[in-house]
């Protein structure tokens, strides 16, 4: 086994012969390509997990089912399905900051979040989050956690799916669910930003 | 396997690279590859295990500098040539064609309107890893517990930073898929799985640890034992 470094060009002349080879044995359609790239294009992404957020938010029972059984309460929002047959909801308080990785692979919750960024996919936040959480919130995403903040670092090891409900920002007692979830973006989900203040 | 790819806790990787803004694809070739992996799947040439242990054998300094969806086309390819689904010799054939002629087309396709379903359907339902088991739980939440040192040489979730450290078991979950046996070709072998809580302290030591901090990592009921009580324990 040799160490190959492929320019995008060879990559993409291996993937086309590759397809090229599942679609003659009936395996693959570039039309099944294009509906399963349109559905993580335009239709799951973070948008999902906003909507369970800012409902958490604003039905303290929705919030208590959702920190029980995550899979279940998304369920009800009729939210779920790969890559998140497992869910767990951690909550963040003016005590403790939770933060998601997978340093084995790249596992995420994709019914809520979508596929997850390139950053979190690559090396270094990996690496370097579950050894050190303050120093890469601060010093790699501008997100400063004061010392007194327990970091809790959920590393996804298996086939349950962490994700973070944030904290509700101060200010917006007013705002209904859709207001809200215009609020909640993917990284606070993950965990390495706040949610938007009003 | 003791991998590069077993990344958590390795220094000098640089700071995270955050772009902007950024395409869910950020190219034609990675949404080929991204839909491969379903249809594979369905095709019978790995379960979720085994494609995680073909992405584990790539040559290290290739994984670590290859964009993300190459580490799927390596373990598709892989899984494909060892299944007799792939000859690589004919891979290797039309790679150079499509390397010398890109806009050549693809082959004609027939409709499959089966294939359409199972995409809309697997979205939808996904694909469980839960699996009953009639094993009872040997711990439960608020037991401490120690992960095994053993450094396996097949394909296994007990990452090295947490191998021989001791923590809490935060919550229980049930019964799952065994990845030390369903990733290495053999059966589902169902075990509870549990997520343990240890101090930042345990894993890195007092003088690098964050004082203030805590790392989750789910363990299956095979990689841990009850902690040996310590000392002050024993005496009280």
């Amino acid at each position: 086994m040799t160490a190959t470094v492929r320019t995008q060009e060879e990559i993409a002349a291996r993937v086309k012969a590759l397809e090229s080879i599942l679609i003659e044995k009936g395996i693959m359609t570039t039309a099944a390509v294009d509906r399963l790239v349109e559905i993580y294009e335009n239709e799951v992404g973070p948008q999902l997990g906003a909507a369970v957020v800012a409902k958490a938010w604003t039905d303290p029972e929705f919030k208590a089912r959702l920190l029980a059984n995550g899979t279940e309460a998304c369920a009800e929002m009729g939210i779920g399905g790969l890559q998140g047959e497992d869910m767990v909801v951690v909550e963040n308080t003016d005590t403790v900051h939770n933060v998601i990785t997978c340093t084995l692979c790249s596992c995420y919750p994709w019914p809520v979040l979508g596929l997850p960024p390139n950053w979190y996919k690559d090396p270094a936040f990996r690496a370097r989050i579950v050894r050190e959480p303050r120093k890469v919130l601060g010093d790699d995403f501008g997100f400063d956690v004061p010392d007194s903040v327990e970091i809790r670092v959920w590393d996804s090891s298996s086939e349950m799916r962490y994700w973070i409900l944030p904290q509700r920002p101060a200010g917006t007692e007013g705002l209904d669910e859709k207001a809200l979830a215009a609020l909640v973006t993917r990284d606070s989900m993950i965990g390495v930003g706040a949610a938007k203040a009003a | 396997m003791n991998g590069v790819h077993d990344l958590g806790g390795t220094d000098g990787l640089g700071p995270v690279e955050i772009p902007e803004n950024e395409p869910v694809y950020r190219a034609e070739w990675e949404k080929a590859a991204f839909a491969m992996f379903s249809m594979t799947f369905r095709a019978g040439f790995f379960g979720i295990d085994a494609f995680r242990y073909g992405i584990e054998q790539m040559h290290p300094a290739t994984y670590l500098l290859s964009p993300y969806y190459e580490h799927w086309l390596h373990t598709i390819e892989h899984h494909g040539i060892e299944k007799g689904m792939i000859d690589e010799a004919e891979l290797d054939r039309r790679t150079q064609h499509y390397l010398e002629n890109p806009d050549a087309p693809l082959p004609a396709e027939k409709e499959d309107p089966d294939l359409l379903a199972f995409v809309d359907g697997v979205v939808k339902a996904g694909a469980p890893a839960g699996r009953p088991s009639d094993k009872v739980a040997q711990f439960k939440v608020g037991d401490r517990v120690t992960v095994a040192s053993d450094v396996p040489y097949g394909h296994t979730r007990k990452a090295k930073y947490v191998r021989g450290r001791t923590g809490e078991i935060a919550l229980a979950h049930g019964t799952f898929i065994y990845p030390d046996s369903a990733g290495n070709g053999g059966p589902d072998a169902p075990e509870h799985v549990y997520t343990v809580k240890f101090t930042a302290e345990e894993l890195w030591g007092a003088e690098a640890a964050d004082p203030n901090g805590t790392v989750y990592f789910d363990v299956w009921e095979p990689y841990i034992t009850p902690a040996k009580l310590t000392t002050a324990e024993e005496a009280a």
